[in-house]
């Protein structure tokens, strides 16, 4: 009798455990089906394939609109059906390549800009939309957005979001220690300072994903040595060994050295540097306007949490060359049509529809910022969302993130090195020469 | 069916469907994979033959040296912990109470996906407030270490749940090979008057030598090519400083878009996995197996 108990016991341990361990994964699996079988109306149609990277779980909002927009183009368009497929971000990159090198690509899906794109368009892939850009769409997309998708001259690429990354800050951990939002970076370093001593960590970093410490690095290389300074050593034709440029990298490692990253930075994801802000364990959180949702109308995050975020840009250095309207962003993910798509015609009309709706419901319905132009003065939306939507049309230049804008191999190297330079195993000379190596090899 | 079975025609019959699926799923594509280490490729466009280029790059890396160190570093350990878990296995087939509920206990990492544990493990790690730093904190520890964000120390926090998620598949297969070896053996012993320690070492090791063989092997083979704990809860950072082989073959050809020199690590990988289940089958090599029944 005893053990039968135990086992008994030990096999509803043994269930809770294995259940807990694929919670996760079998969530995901019902969603992919269910938007599917949403779908599945109707034969003797054009099916038009379409790969995107908002599962339901992860983006609610966003895959909600995608949903709604197939419907209503299917209703428009009786002819056409819309077969989804619904991957994760890193699952996605990764089933593309894949797909690319037995070129199957579906007819519409979604890519990355610049460094992304490139190897797509060499490999002939993708196809140019610029038909598209001279028609319905002309004009509708906010300036500066759409270059990034371009390769010689031609775009390959349709943006859906725009983002610029603003410090958050939490209002309720600044006004206890009686902290005004820094305008100067001398400012600034006081206010790490006085967090720090009174054991609250300043800023949450999670640097194990390396993008994030990338922004850092970005922004105090903008400020000290200039937006073009800083995107002339990216393209190659200036260097990172510009004075200005070591000493934003010897910044970085005095910021280190100050305490004012979260403890283990560099062996926390993203996502875990997050929940520490969420917590309001640290001030502070460097991050792009995608997470505006999180602060804003995200109903799993308790109230006085969202009500206690503001933001501000990144302080200007006594001396730098760089301006305070001058952000670090670019855009989002983009749709892309297949080069060898069995009906490129229906796919190219659904990526025009799909771009020129996604821009309204993005706003109210997933928070973030659409890569084409919206008049939020009609709409009732969160100040904090109005602030930074304003701050972007005043924006200077938008430096386009490191990562995205470097070929993929010279890209894995600066993100590699950022992990380095927090880490303080490489100093910032050499920091600066291996990226210059780097960029010059090309891919 | 005797008659039917011994006809080599329909052996090579009923051997076909499986051997093409192996062919198709594991041979071709390693062949390929060493082709492709031959090219420049971008995993894209097209490829361009530059003959052994790959390969010579692939034996001045420093990086990929750094990652096989690490690897290694982790086989010698996988290799070390066999022992303990003969020991425990022993402990689990002697006749000791409670010892189902500790055959049970030992099993359940086995039962989780990698990925679970690698979240399981993240909380314990985890800086501020994981269980452990929690713990070291209560009983004193003014400032415990980072343990995944410190480039001395992450390698040996990653072995912890490594060996912790295959011990009980190794337990489980020991306890299998002793409980296998004759209870007569063992009386017979007893009544000669061998203590424990010597049943152990002089009756229960020898016999179960064979198995202990192919789970050094295992072990080892394992570790070499292992990737999957490493890749969720480091992602070999960092600074490289968790990097293993089989993360850096992903890095290289996923990352940074180099399928060329990343299929080159992965055939060179398949090489030093082959070298080395050779060298530990030469020394484990015996002259003869023991019977004693």
């Amino acid at each position: 009798m005893f053990k039968k108990k135990w086992t008994v016991l030990l096999l509803t341990l043994c269930l809770a455990l294995v259940a807990a361990g694929c919670g996760q994964k079998s969530n995901n699996g019902d969603k992919d089906t269910s938007s599917d079988g949403a779908n599945k109306n109707g034969s003797d149609k054009v099916t038009v394939n379409f790969m995107h990277l908002w599962p339901e779980g992860v983006s609610a909002g966003q895959n909600k609109i995608v949903n709604q927009i197939i419907t209503e183009y299917q209703n428009e368009h009786p002819n056409v059906k819309i077969k989804q497929e619904v991957l994760d971000n890193e699952q996605y990159k990764n089933k593309l390549k894949v797909l690319s090198a037995s070129n199957q690509l579906p007819d519409v899906g979604v890519t990355w800009a610049a460094g992304f794109l490139q190897p797509y368009v060499e490999g002939k892939l993708f196809t140019p939309l610029d038909d598209l850009l001279g028609g319905e769409l002309n004009g509708k997309f906010v300036n500066g957005t759409t270059e990034a998708y371009a390769v010689d001259g031609k775009t390959y690429g349709l943006p859906l979001e725009f983002n610029i990354s603003p410090i958050y800050y939490n209002k309720a951990i600044f006004e206890k220690y009686n902290l005004e939002v820094p305008t100067t970076y001398d400012q600034f370093k006081q206010v790490v300072k006085t967090l720090s001593e009174n054991g609250i960590a300043p800023i949450t970093l999670g640097n194990k994903d390396r993008w994030t410490g990338s922004l850092w690095y970005m922004y105090l290389a903008d400020r000290f040595a200039g937006q073009e300074a800083l995107a002339n050593a990216i393209n190659g034709s200036g260097s990172f060994k510009d004075e200005n440029l070591v000493k934003a990298a010897n910044e970085v490692q005095a910021l280190v050295d100050s305490n004012a990253f979260v403890k283990g930075f560099n062996g926390l994801s993203n996502e875990e540097a997050k929940s520490e802000f969420l917590n309001s364990k640290a001030a502070m959180y460097m991050m792009g306007t995608w997470e505006l949702p999180n602060f804003t109308t995200n109903e799993d995050i308790p109230k006085e949490f969202r009500d206690s975020v503001g933001f501000f840009k990144f302080p200007t250095v006594d001396g730098g060359k760089g301006d305070i309207n001058s952000w670090v962003g670019g855009p989002g993910v983009g749709l892309f049509v297949a080069e060898n798509s069995k009906v490129k015609a229906e796919a190219k009309a659904f990526v025009e529809y799909f771009v020129e709706k996604w821009g309204e419901q993005a706003v109210t319905g997933a928070g973030v910022i659409p890569a084409t132009k919206v008049d939020t003065s009609k709409l009732d939306l969160p100040q904090l969302y109005v602030d930074l939507f304003n701050e972007m049309s005043k924006a200077s230049s938008i430096t386009l993130f490191a990562d995205v804008q470097m070929q993929a191999n010279a890209a894995e190297t600066h993100l590699n090195l950022i992990q380095s330079l927090f880490g303080k195993a490489v100093t910032p000379e050499k920091f600066s020469e291996e990226h210059d190596a780097a960029i010059s090899k090309g891919n | 069916m005797d008659k039917v079975m011994s006809n080599k025609w329909i052996i090579a019959l009923y051997v076909l469907p499986s051997l093409l699926l192996i062919l198709a799923i594991v041979y071709i594509p390693i062949v390929l994979t060493g082709y492709y280490g031959l090219n420049k490729w971008n995993g894209i466009g097209a490829m361009n033959f530059i003959g052994l280029d790959n390969y010579q790059a692939l034996i001045k890396d420093k990086l990929f040296w750094n990652s096989a160190g690490h690897s290694l570093l982790l086989a010698v350990f996988s290799g070390i912990s066999l022992i303990l878990y003969l020991i425990i296995a022993m402990v689990l087939s002697a006749k000791l109470k409670a010892v189902n509920l500790f055959r049970k206990i030992y099993l359940i990492p086995m039962l989780l996906s990698s990925v679970a544990i690698a979240q399981l493990w993240l909380k314990i790690f985890h800086p501020t407030n994981g269980i452990l730093n929690s713990l070291l904190e209560s009983i004193g520890f003014a400032n415990p270490p980072a343990w995944l964000a410190e480039p001395s120390i992450v390698l040996f926090a990653l072995f912890i749940p490594i060996l912790w998620q295959y011990a009980g598949f190794y337990i489980l297969i020991y306890y299998a090979a002793l409980k296998n070896i004759p209870a007569s053996l063992e009386e017979a012993a007893k009544i000669d008057g061998a203590n424990a320690f010597q049943i152990a070492y002089k009756i229960k090791l020898p016999l179960a030598m064979e198995v202990i063989k192919v789970t050094i092997v295992l072990a080892v083979v394992g570790s070499l090519k292992y990737f999957d704990l490493i890749y969720v809860m480091t992602d070999g950072g960092p600074n490289g400083s968790s990097e293993v082989m089989a993360s850096y073959m992903y890095h290289q050809a996923f990352r940074a878009y180099d399928f060329g020199y990343g299929s080159a690590i992965g055939f060179f990988l398949l090489v030093i996995c082959l070298i080395v289940t050779w060298i530990i089958r030469k020394l484990t090599a015996s002259k003869d197996t023991i019977q004693y029944s």
